[in-house]
């Protein structure tokens, strides 16, 4: 029974990371009506500035929040520079633009930092553990997901910029013709998400170790998350990913090994996919013809 | 010197035109109409002067050219747009909705007096205020776009067939509230419309539009008597 407490526990932890990254794809999403691939490099890529920051000698907190800020920066500037051009091509050449994007992230940080496997620190104090259940950086990733979700949430529902994002994601027309610079909300879209996959990235690292690959496994979690809780709806996807985090734990402990955990999330893409598209909390679009 | 006035405006969407060389000028605190068939370039008309389509030609605003500006700008010197299909943002509530017409004003006081105004013209919107705009029915929801435009607290309003789909007492109540709008607030008002007697009782000037040109203009009371117009557009 401690065994799977632990576990769902543990879940919880890795699966809040996965609900930040998860977020971030729904915000892209909502606002673009495409996946961003490369979400998960431009995380690690952060990740690997906050290395840098921490190996330089800078405190891990102040490293942190300077991370946080260039991902934004990243994430506006990417999408002002690489995005923007592309804005009205077709699906298509966007979602090459999107892997593109990944190769050459993961590239260029395999070619400054080498792809040899780092250790990346964590800060959170051993006091705050919960002994055999909890590890003291799994409470405080689980801590620091919620802080980011309910900032998130005060920001988008009560100040007149989060509004503006909203209405600019999903009428940029009426967004106009009330004064909205829609082409900047989509900008700062990319920045928070940008700034959320950093944080994301900073989590996880403890877990998974830092190196170019890093992200791979938990975008494809994060976009099972996504997917579960219905791509057009941020509550789904944080829920999803709280949900596929204990999923693939419990599972990867007790039933299939930690060999297949990977598998978890491809058979809940395909599955959901294949029976519920919309996902759980998904808006289900019916078209006319 | 007129208020807004437009210089031989041409547009076109891709290949096709839809205007060619409309001229026309309006004097502030008045409400002026466009009239026309549809396709004759009436939406077209109200798009290009925020800057919605590319256009060529001379459009200006209280003496400034605004021709070639961004809908975004045009939008802060006072132009608030009531567009064709009404423009509700959907997801939002409604009084969401009421307040992102606000956005590029600063007073945030003044926000808060001009939402309790626009609810003592539109009752309706006040109790609907938490529900999402888009279960709202087609009437209010063109109150709530006439609303969001009164936000800005606009000196020029642009309105694309307000009665568009509303029931006739509807289109009374809502166009006798323009009316004391434009009387008590001096907003202007340029408002597009098929409904021509309706439109010619609101407003003191009007210019027919027949395929991308203006074909007749005058005061309304003039128009309404011009036997062509009778035939055509008023019916008797």
């Amino acid at each position: 029974m401690d065994a799977f407490i632990h576990q769902v526990l543990a879940g919880l932890a890795t699966g809040g990371i996965y609900a930040s990254l998860a977020l971030a794809l729904v915000m892209i999403y909502q606002a673009t009506h495409l996946v961003n691939f490369a979400q998960g490099e431009m995380a690690m890529f952060a990740t690997y500035i906050a290395w840098s920051l921490v190996n330089a000698g800078v405190p891990y907190w102040g490293a942190f929040f300077l991370t946080v800020a260039f991902a934004f920066v990243f994430g506006v500037v990417i999408e002002r520079v690489v995005i923007r051009p592309v804005e009205n091509a077709p699906v298509l050449a966007v979602v090459v633009v999107f892997i593109a994007l990944l190769v050459i992230l993961n590239s260029v940080t395999g070619w400054i930092y080498t792809y040899t496997i780092k250790t990346f620190p964590s800060p959170f104090p051993k006091e705050i553990g919960l002994g055999k259940f909890m590890s003291p950086h799994e409470v405080g990733a689980i801590g620091v997901t919620l802080v980011v979700l309910v900032l998130l949430y005060l920001f988008f529902r009560f100040t007149p910029l989060g509004l503006a994002m909203r209405a600019a994601a999903q009428n940029p027309e009426s967004s106009r013709l009330v004064g909205i610079r829609v082409g900047w909300m989509l900008a700062l879209g990319w920045g928070l998400a940008a700034a959320i996959g950093g944080i994301a990235g900073m989590m996880v690292a403890p877990i998974v170790y830092l190196d170019p690959n890093m992200m791979g496994g938990v975008l494809l979690y994060a976009f099972a998350a996504a997917l579960v809780g219905g791509i057009d709806n941020p509550w789904g996807a944080v829920i999803g990913g709280f949900l596929v985090g204990v999923l693939e734990n419990v599972l990867g402990a007790f039933v299939i090994g930690n060999e297949l955990k990977l598998a978890v999330a491809l058979v809940l893409i395909i599955g959901v996919l294949t029976v519920k598209p919309s996902g759980f909390f998904g808006k289900v679009l019916v078209t006319r013809v | 010197m007129a208020f807004l006035e437009a210089k031989a405006l041409h547009a076109a969407y891709g290949q096709t035109r839809v205007l060619h060389g409309i001229s026309f000028a309006m004097a502030e605190g008045t409400i002026t109409t466009l009239l026309g068939a549809n396709g004759a370039g009436k939406t077209t008309t109200l798009r290009a002067l925020c800057g919605m389509v590319r256009t060529e030609g001379e459009i200006t605003f209280g003496g400034q050219r605004i021709d070639g500006r961004a809908t975004e700008d045009i939008v802060r010197l006072g132009i608030a747009h009531v567009p064709d299909g009404r423009g509700t943002f959907v997801n939002l509530t409604t009084e969401e909705n009421l307040r992102l017409g606000a956005y590029t004003r600063k007073d945030r006081a003044a926000v808060e007096q001009d939402l309790e105004r626009v609810y003592g013209y539109f009752p309706r919107l006040r109790e609907r205020r938490t529900q999402q705009a888009g279960t709202l029915s087609g009437g209010e929801q063109q109150m709530l776009a006439v609303s969001r435009a009164l936000m800005l607290r606009p000196k020029l309003m642009l309105l694309d067939e307000p009665s568009f789909g509303l029931a006739p007492l509807i289109v009374r109540e809502l166009f006798s509230i323009l009316r004391t709008v434009n009387e008590r607030e001096r907003v202007s008002m340029l408002v597009v419309e098929q409904n021509a007697a309706m439109a010619l009782d609101l407003a003191d000037h009007a210019y027919l539009i027949e395929t991308g040109r203006v074909v007749l203009s005058g005061t309304a009371d003039d128009i309404k008597k011009n036997d062509a117009v009778r035939r055509s557009y008023l019916g008797y």
